[in-house]
């Protein structure tokens, strides 16, 4: 046994290896990005890759457990939605080599578009589920669920939430077990998923469940910490560190294995305690199947459902009087909303649409920022590839002069996720619209990772690379330009030419992000106030390293990206100068 | 746990080395033989937005979170950032601050106001506030990226961890060419905070 500093991501990549993975996917998605990264990284006996999205991951990770490998999919907590199918499937057809699909969720949305519990898919796929509650409980459950999903024919849902993925702690580790690959054996009864095969499977997988439940009363993974027979906590994931924090002295049913529940022991640690809490991150789906089976106990009477709990959240809420110090308001302090980089090559093509009063359908990924003062160009922003098919829909619903005050944005990454589909859709359906893609050559919002475009693959070897300007003229877009955003006249020239013609086009706008190929050169932006005007045109970047001083502009020295020069061309007095140190 | 367990929340701007002193710190309390955890939260700008970071270690340590009220110590950046979190510290506790405002493009575009008497606020939040002028003095010992390893100098005189371990943290975390300059930065800080 080693110990190391690991954050859950590590420690859950570090699990599986160590349990005899053989074949790792995902696609990337905070909080779940370092998973997959770690094992690319540290553990070459990983087969491992970044997929197209996160349905592909599924159905890929399904396939080799099929196939006898252990496999594991990646991502976070809606891209199980996008991989809903496969999984709702894969939990019918039952696992061969263990099977990991693991869902980090986002409570109180530090990342994310919207807050869902998937343990919620737990439940609705008849799909065992274990959640960690710490870097340690990571590693060790990983390992554990590899078994329990051979044992049991059962793909586990391995639940994390950002707290756990990101928080460090210290874990004791140990080295790999190599575990044979069983091989191929085909069983269409099971796997040929019509319905008359599905009907018995379903059947199956309500047995699974039953003997899951009796696993669950003695595995090692639900424990009982025995204390105070005042009070008793059921508890799982993150929550439960808050409750060790604010009620040391509590009895503590610790669950690991959170689907299906074991009843046998529930029940019995419910009858040990005179009053009952439970506690829980997110929706009350313990508490609501506790309170159905007929116990009795408090949980969302006091705990909230929305956001991301922590210990004075959970101290006020089952320990209120017991606070050690006298919690202050906060103060009021300047907002710092996030913003694109200096240098984001994503910025003039938001400048200028706004500067022409128009707006985008809008997607995600950091050009998602171009919706926040000063750009302020982005009207609609719901999931991964809604840009394109939601341009299409507006022109359908509200007519081709309203949606022409419109342009789809959408990353390169997410144009591969599933962006592609939806410009099929508007070539097949006739539509006129503007599709711009910001291709900045890395998916850079999750942290900056290889995708099918950029030439690598995950552990940074060249990969066959999609041609994104061929592709949208092989699926019938006729009007497909390249521009470099760093070139202010031809964005605006290009964004004006062709959101004026009623005609469907494209135009890829090519330039690597600017932490992808960070510059050697010592080159920032000077102003001379003597020129300056404070018209503010440079300030309507938006750009953070430009800052209003007194009576003009002034650039930060250190923030300035060298290569850019976007305050130094939209400056209407030449104020502005790029200086070069030696 | 607060009896045995230190707290301290470093904040600041995203690219200004937050996490890479978080990071120096939780290893500098690991090597000190202590239970040690560390959160973040990974935002969603890549550089610019606010960025924080809770460090907790002790005999036994469960929530990766500091309680509000509890901080023993913020550990600050930017002055701004110091006030946003500064309701994480314990009665007493102390605010190490680099001086330098940070303005917003919200501030820079005019829409905010940067509370310019943020430093009086802070002292009288604070049982003790030492602010200081950090730029100024990295670029004056010759690294201008050496603001985390002048205010980690200065955390380590409130919090007790040996000075071998902060080196070898040091050490063994910043880029081989500057673990000169930085070890004198994390000196000068010592210096800064009184030692
Ligand atoms: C279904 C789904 N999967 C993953 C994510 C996480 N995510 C948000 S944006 C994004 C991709 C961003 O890359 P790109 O489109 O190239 O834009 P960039 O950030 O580089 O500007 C990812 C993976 C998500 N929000 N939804």
């Amino acid at each position: 046994m080693a110990k190391a500093f690991l954050s859950g991501n590590e420690a859950l990549a570090q699990g599986v290896w160590e349990g005899g993975l053989h074949f790792a996917t995902g696609y990337p998605g905070t909080p779940s990005t370092e998973i997959l990264e770690t094992i690319a990284a540290r553990f070459p006996e990983v087969e491992c890759q970044w997929a197209v999205n996160e349905k592909v991951a599924v159905e890929v990770a399904g396939g080799a457990s099929f196939g006898g490998a252990r496999a594991m999919a990646t991502m976070k907590h809606v891209g199980l939605n996008v991989a809903a199918d496969p999984f709702f499937s894969l939990s019918f057809a039952g696992a061969s080599g263990g099977l990991l699909i693991v869902s980090a969720d986002d409570p109180g949305m530090h990342s994310s578009q919207n807050e869902q519990d998937n343990r919620y898919y737990a439940r609705a796929a008849r799909c065992p589920m274990v959640e960690p509650s710490s870097s340690q409980e990571a590693r060790d459950f990983a390992i554990q669920a590899l078994e329990i999903s051979e044992q049991f024919e059962a793909p586990i849902l391995f639940r994390m939430t950002t707290r756990i993925c990101h928080s460090k702690g210290i874990v004791e580790t140990g080295s790999r077990k190599e575990v044979p690959r069983k091989g191929y054996k085909p069983d269409p009864q099971a796997r040929v998923l019509m319905p008359s095969n599905a009907r018995k499977r379903h059947e199956w997988a309500l047995e699974r469940a039953r003997k899951l439940e009796e696993f669950g009363n003695t595995c090692s993974l639900n424990r009982w910490e025995k204390g105070s027979s005042k009070v008793g906590v059921v508890t799982s994931g993150v929550a439960y560190n808050y409750v060790k924090e604010v009620l040391p002295e509590a009895s503590v049913l610790k669950l690991g294995l959170t689907w299906p529940l074991p009843w046998g022991l529930i029940e019995e640690f419910a009858a040990s305690v005179e009053k009952l809490y439970v506690v829980e991150e997110g929706d009350p789906l313990l508490e609501k199947d506790l309170k159905a089976h007929g116990i009795r106990c408090t949980g969302k009477e006091v705990i909230p459902i929305t956001g991301e709990l922590n210990p004075e959240i959970v101290r006020r809420g089952i320990a209120p009087g017991s606070a050690r110090a006298q919690a202050r308001e906060p103060a009021p302090a300047p907002s710092r909303p996030p913003v694109l980089c200096p240098g984001c090559p994503h910025r003039p093509v938001f400048y200028w649409l706004r500067r022409m009063r128009k707006s985008t359908s809008g997607d995600i990924g950091c050009y998602t920022l171009g919706a926040i003062p000063p750009l302020s160009a982005m009207d609609t922003c719901i999931c991964m590839g809604a840009s394109i098919s939601g341009l299409e829909g507006l022109e359908k619903g509200a007519g081709p002069e309203a949606a022409s005050t419109l342009a789809a944005a959408i990353g390169d990454s997410t144009f591969i996720h599933s962006g592609i589909t939806g410009l099929v859709d508007m070539v097949y359906n006739r539509a006129t619209g503007t599709v711009l893609i910001l291709d900045n050559e890395i998916t850079a919002m999750t942290g900056r990772q290889e995708h099918p475009a950029t030439g690598r693959d995950i552990r940074g070897n060249p990969a066959p690379t999609v041609d994104i300007p061929a592709l949208c003229k092989a699926v019938g877009v006729e009007r497909v330009q390249v521009v470099d955003p760093y070139d202010m006249q031809a964005v605006r020239a290009a964004l004006k030419e062709e959101m004026a013609r009623r005609e469907l086009s494209v135009i890829v706008f090519r330039r690597p992000c600017v932490l992808k190929e960070r510059s050697r050169k010592k080159s920032y932006a000077v102003v001379d106030p003597e020129k300056c005007t404070d018209c503010g045109a440079c300030l309507r970047l938006g750009c953070p390293a430009i800052e209003h001083k007194e009576n003009h502009a002034w650039v930060n020295p250190l923030f300035c990206y060298p290569e850019c020069s976007m305050c130094v061309q939209v400056c209407p007095t030449k104020a502005i100068s790029k200086k070069t140190d030696q | 746990m607060s009896e045995t367990t230190t707290n301290v929340l470093l904040c600041g701007v995203g690219g200004q080395g937050v996490l890479l002193a978080s990071e120096v710190l939780s290893a500098a309390a690991m090597l000190s033989g202590r239970d040690v955890k560390k959160s973040e939260v990974h935002g969603m700008a890549q550089r610019g937005g606010a960025v924080t970071s809770h460090v907790r270690w002790g005999e036994k340590v469960h929530s990766p979170l500091i309680e509000t009220g509890t901080a023993d110590v913020i550990l600050s950046f930017e002055p701004g950032e110091a006030l946003r979190w500064s309701h994480y510290l314990r009665p007493g506790g102390v605010i190490l601050t680099a001086k330098e405002p940070i303005y917003s493009v919200l501030v820079s575009s005019g829409a905010e106001t940067y509370p310019e008497d943020v430093l009086q606020r802070l002292e009288e939040r604070a049982g003790r506030l030492i602010p200081v002028d950090a730029l100024q003095e990295v670029t004056a010992l010759g690294n201008p990226r050496a603001v985390n390893i002048l205010l980690l100098g200065m955390l380590s005189v409130f919090v007790d961890i040996p000075a071998d371990h902060w080196k070898e943290a040091i050490q063994a975390r910043v880029p081989k060419k500057t673990i000169e300059s930085n070890l004198r930065a994390f000196e000068r800080g010592r210096e800064l905070a009184g030692s």
